[in-house]
């Protein structure tokens, strides 16, 4: 965008709103932090990312895990990621384009993470709204405006079809 | 672009990135939350991770279009049921990889 002489303010915008995802992500894990330091909230913040946050909430929801662990998970994942980054600028080139499914690497690791959420059905259902609505919604709108989008939709139905079946049931 | 124009930018890209993941963590973990807002909150990370993954497995190109029978798609229903059998991050990987490496040998 700078090299397209994009004005600072619409830059710094469209950064926003890819990162607004992170808005909803950094929501759902507040509430294993009761009580705990703003230092340590400020840390935390930092490492958010879509596969952390992905893999902290599974292992939160599992029991058995603490902020400490998932501090560490966010800080060794950046950290990695900043490595990893400067050798790929550096070493890239030497692995041959799409060798070894390379390129399905990410996508696997994400449906991965997304089977590690599903302790109920309605997390299931809730997944498959999502990914139903992203689709539809990708095909209209550039960017990434449709995984925010499609998340509220469906983490709003799936409460909705929740409240419905718990009162049918009573 | 001048120096400090750079400078501005960069803060303020960095804030922008930031901020969206700091404030909810200060403004609500010391707060009960409502009952609905915790179940909401509960739905959270598999309506992003579905809707992280569907498009990538269904669409393709600028702007996207709607796509049957990718080889993503081929790869990734093996690849779900591996993830639903081990319940193994680095199994999964592995075994997506190489499927997509076989079936997109297989179709080209």
């Amino acid at each position: 965008m700078v090299g397209a002489g994009a004005s600072t303010s619409a830059i710094i915008l469209t950064t926003f709103v890819v990162n607004l995802r992170h808005l909803l992500m950094s929501s759902a894990l507040a509430v294993h932090f009761p009580g705990v330091r703003r230092l340590f909230l400020a840390f935390f913040a930092y490492g958010i990312t879509d596969e952390s946050f992905a893999l902290n909430s599974a292992r939160f929801r599992e029991g058995g895990w603490d902020r400490w662990r998932a501090l560490t998970v966010n800080q060794v994942t950046n950290a990695t990621w900043v490595v990893s980054t400067v050798a790929g600028v550096y070493a890239g080139s030497l692995i041959p384009a799409g060798a070894f499914g390379i390129d399905f690497a990410l996508p696997a690791m994400f449906i991965a993470l997304m089977v590690f959420q599903f302790r109920e059905r309605l997390h299931v259902v809730t997944a498959v709204i999502a990914g139903g609505l992203s689709v539809l919604l990708s095909l209209r709108l550039e960017g990434n405006g449709h995984i925010i989008l499609a998340s509220l939709a469906a983490a709003t139905l799936g409460l909705a079809l929740k409240a419905v079946r718990q009162r049918r049931s009573s | 672009m001048s120096m400090e124009a750079y400078l501005l930018l960069v803060i303020g890209m960095g804030l922008a990135t930031y901020l969206p993941r700091l404030l909810p963590l200060v403004c609500l973990a010391d707060r009960r939350l409502p009952r609905w807002l915790t179940e909401w909150l509960d739905l959270v990370p598999a309506a992003i991770l579905g809707a992280l993954i569907a498009p990538s497995l269904f669409t393709a190109g600028t702007p996207r279009a709607l796509v049957l029978g990718s080889p993503e798609l081929l790869a990734a229903i093996p690849t779900f049921a591996v993830a639903l059998r081990s319940r193994s991050l680095g199994w999964t990987v592995v075994t997506g990889m190489a499927l997509y490496w076989l079936i997109r040998s297989i179709l080209s």
